[in-house]
């Protein structure tokens, strides 16, 4: 449910961005097995525990990239063309 | 006995959020008698008003009370609660930019206005609003747990109805300023009650570790705890590490609980009442601290066990309320100034998430059944006054729930909610990007999932409360059954429900979609253009909220 995957645009839609996947990488946190340990600890605090916590950040960090990726690769339509401006969020080049 | 100190800084917090309950009616003056004003505030949130709405709206006082209880009594399988936000933000992010810009451009209200609209199904669309309606309305019911949990620790813990008496005023004076302000009512109530409870986490976090020894003692304790083996069942009660049956439970729970949060009707109020894609986005980036929060909160229920915590027993019920594990933690531990102030934040929270959820399940009813069935040609003007109304029926619906029906029946009841939910994936997510599924395809896949997913519910046990049916969420695969074949017999290995019926539900609408197809049923109209699910705030695509509505 992502939708990294590529799929074909309307005329006037975004396209997808190869830095959307990067959104995939906060699910590495579904892999239990990872994680699943005591150790090491970290103000006695088990791995299990901690090592999720700095998933959030990764994920902030990830949706950040994505973020900024979308807005800095933004091209300016070509005069003539439709008045609509897209949004920058899912890709930008037409 | 009653805990004046505390009561008194709990009125105090409590009469300050009612007065801005209140005047929230005036903030960003607008005719409330239009339903994107009473029931989206307007759609004009910016990122720091998203924020705390929003923060409020997903991280409920519920979560922050439950979430504890669940560490203190199994342990490590209720942690998923981490997990869950951590990949609830990456999963969205793309799918809520056009949810937002659909309903945008067509004044959608509802998930179910958009399931109308690109499936020209009005009974599609009552499927999922009844689902959303069914699902809320025990989650609401969940806020009263919550607040009621810290009344009585404070010592308002009384028999039969008048136990009920401090809540039952407590949501009278909420019903009140949401009949009059409308979503506005929370934004502003959200501001005060996210900084009480950063405040009051921050310390416990810091504070309680070091008195009780530090975290090494204190996961010490709570691993000998959940070892000790439970009378009723002869195996452990839990353990500090997942186990090898437990995890396809913890991740399938944390994934399907994930995608349930973005399907939940009062998600989608949140996410449209916000001013641009643009808010959304930078959201998406800011919310996850919330998650932290949560995180640490989650540990509080190890804390718990180390400091002794015994639940209190409910006065109502006659039973050991596991719930108020975290409020009996404060009062224990914290001076009662500052308890009161935690409980004030666990109280407040309640309130947030409610009123929203109230407001999300009186725009589906407006929106979906009144106007669609019951009145065509309402105004937006009777729209409005018709959510109104509606929210003061939600919000009593949900107090009669908890009053005249056990708690324990609300707990269950939102553990189905979550599972039914879900099955509204495929006609409201998966419609985001493809309308390759039939409409009537996704019907019987509605019908699929919902049959089986309540059907294995029901064969679920829970042997520590001796109840043989709806005892929990984790199925063991051993008990899967397609039409008497056992796939998974022998096995342990424990999944979550939800998941499965969600599976059993896309695969019948992938199935039936083709044979639809050759039959020629028709596929309706699709309301809505390629393009409408990228329009943003500066596209001139948009017309101001309240007339994009009018003409639908």
């Amino acid at each position: 449910m992502t939708s990294t995957s590529p799929r074909s645009s309307p005329a006037n839609g975004p396209r997808p961005n190869a830095w959307n996947l990067l959104l995939l990488v906060p699910f590495l946190t579904l892999v239990t097995p990872w994680f699943n340990t005591s150790e090491p600890r970290l103000f006695g605090v088990p791995f299990f525990y901690w090592g999720q916590l700095v998933f959030v950040p990764v994920g902030v960090l990830c949706i950040a990239v994505v973020y900024a990726k979308n807005r800095t690769e933004r091209v300016v339509p070509v005069a003539g063309g439709s008045d609509q401006v897209d949004d920058p969020g899912e890709g930008t080049t037409r | 006995m009653i805990e004046w100190v505390q009561l008194s800084v709990f009125t105090v917090l409590f009469a300050v959020v009612t007065v801005l309950g209140f005047v929230a009616s005036r903030w960003r003056r607008a005719r409330l008698d239009h339903l994107d004003e009473w029931g989206l505030g307007g759609r004009g949130f910016g990122s720091w008003v998203t924020w705390f709405l929003v923060g409020g709206d997903l991280y409920t006082a519920y979560t922050f009370v439950a979430v504890p209880t669940l560490l203190f009594s199994a342990g490590a399988t209720g942690f998923f609660a981490l997990p869950n936000t951590v990949i609830f933000y990456p999963l969205i992010f793309l799918p809520v930019q056009r949810m937002w810009s659909v309903s945008r451009v067509h004044g959608y209200v509802t998930p179910a206005d958009f399931v109308r609209g690109r499936y020209d199904s009005p009974l599609l669309a009552l499927l999922v609003a009844l689902t959303g309606v069914v699902a809320t309305m025990p989650y609401i019911a969940l806020q009263l747990v919550g607040l009621e949990a810290v009344l009585r620790t404070m010592g308002l813990n009384g028999t039969g109805l008048l136990g009920h008496l401090p809540l039952l005023i407590a949501f009278v004076i909420l019903a009140l300023y949401t009949y009059q302000s409308g979503l506005r009512a929370p934004a502003l109530i959200a501001f005060v009650k996210d900084i009480l409870i950063y405040l009051v986490i921050l310390v416990a976090v810091v504070y309680l570790p070091a008195k009780l020894g530090g975290w090494e003692v204190i996961f010490g304790a709570a691993g000998k705890k959940l070892a000790t083996p439970n009378p009723a069942t002869g195996q452990p009660t839990g353990s500090v590490l997942l186990t090898s049956t437990n995890q396809l439970q913890y991740v399938t729970l944390a994934l399907g609980s994930a995608l349930a949060l973005f399907l939940y009707p009062h998600t989608v109020t949140g996410v449209l009442a916000s001013r641009s894609r643009d808010v959304l986005k930078r959201n998406m980036i800011a919310l996850p601290a919330y998650s932290l929060l949560l995180g640490l909160l989650a540990l509080l229920g190890y804390v718990a066990i180390a400091a002794g915590v015994k639940p209190i027993t409910n006065g109502a019920t006659g039973r050991a309320d596991a719930n108020t594990v975290i409020p009996v933690l404060f009062d224990n531990q914290f001076g009662p100034i500052f308890a009161g102030v935690a409980f004030a934040a666990i109280g407040i929270g309640a309130l947030v998430p409610a009123a929203i959820m109230s407001i999300a399940a009186a725009n589906l009813w407006t929106r979906n059944i009144y106007k669609e069935f019951l009145h065509r040609d309402a105004t937006p003007a009777q729209q409005a006054k018709q959510a109104k109304v509606a929210s003061l029926v939600v919000k009593f619906g949900a107090v009669a729930f908890l009053v005249f029906v056990d708690p324990q029946f609300s707990i269950d009841l939102q553990l189905i909610g979550g599972v039914i939910i879900l099955q509204t994936l495929p006609a409201v997510a998966v419609a985001l990007y493809t309308r390759w599924l039939h409409r009537w395809a996704l019907v019987v896949g509605w019908v699929a999932g919902m049959a089986y997913g309540l059907f294995l519910l029901y064969q679920i046990p829970n042997v520590v409360a001796k109840r043989a049916h709806f005892g929990g969420s984790a199925l063991t695969m051993d008990k899967l059954t397609l039409l008497g074949w056992h796939p998974f017999a022998g096995s342990k290995v424990q999944i979550y429900v939800g998941f499965v019926a969600l599976l059993v539900n896309v695969v019948a609408a992938v199935l039936v979609t083709p044979m639809l197809r050759r039959t020629g049923a028709s596929a309706g109209v699709d309301a809505t253009a390629g393009t409408d699910y990228y329009a943003d705030e500066a596209s001139g695509q948009l017309e101001p909220a309240a007339t994009a509505a009018r003409g639908h």
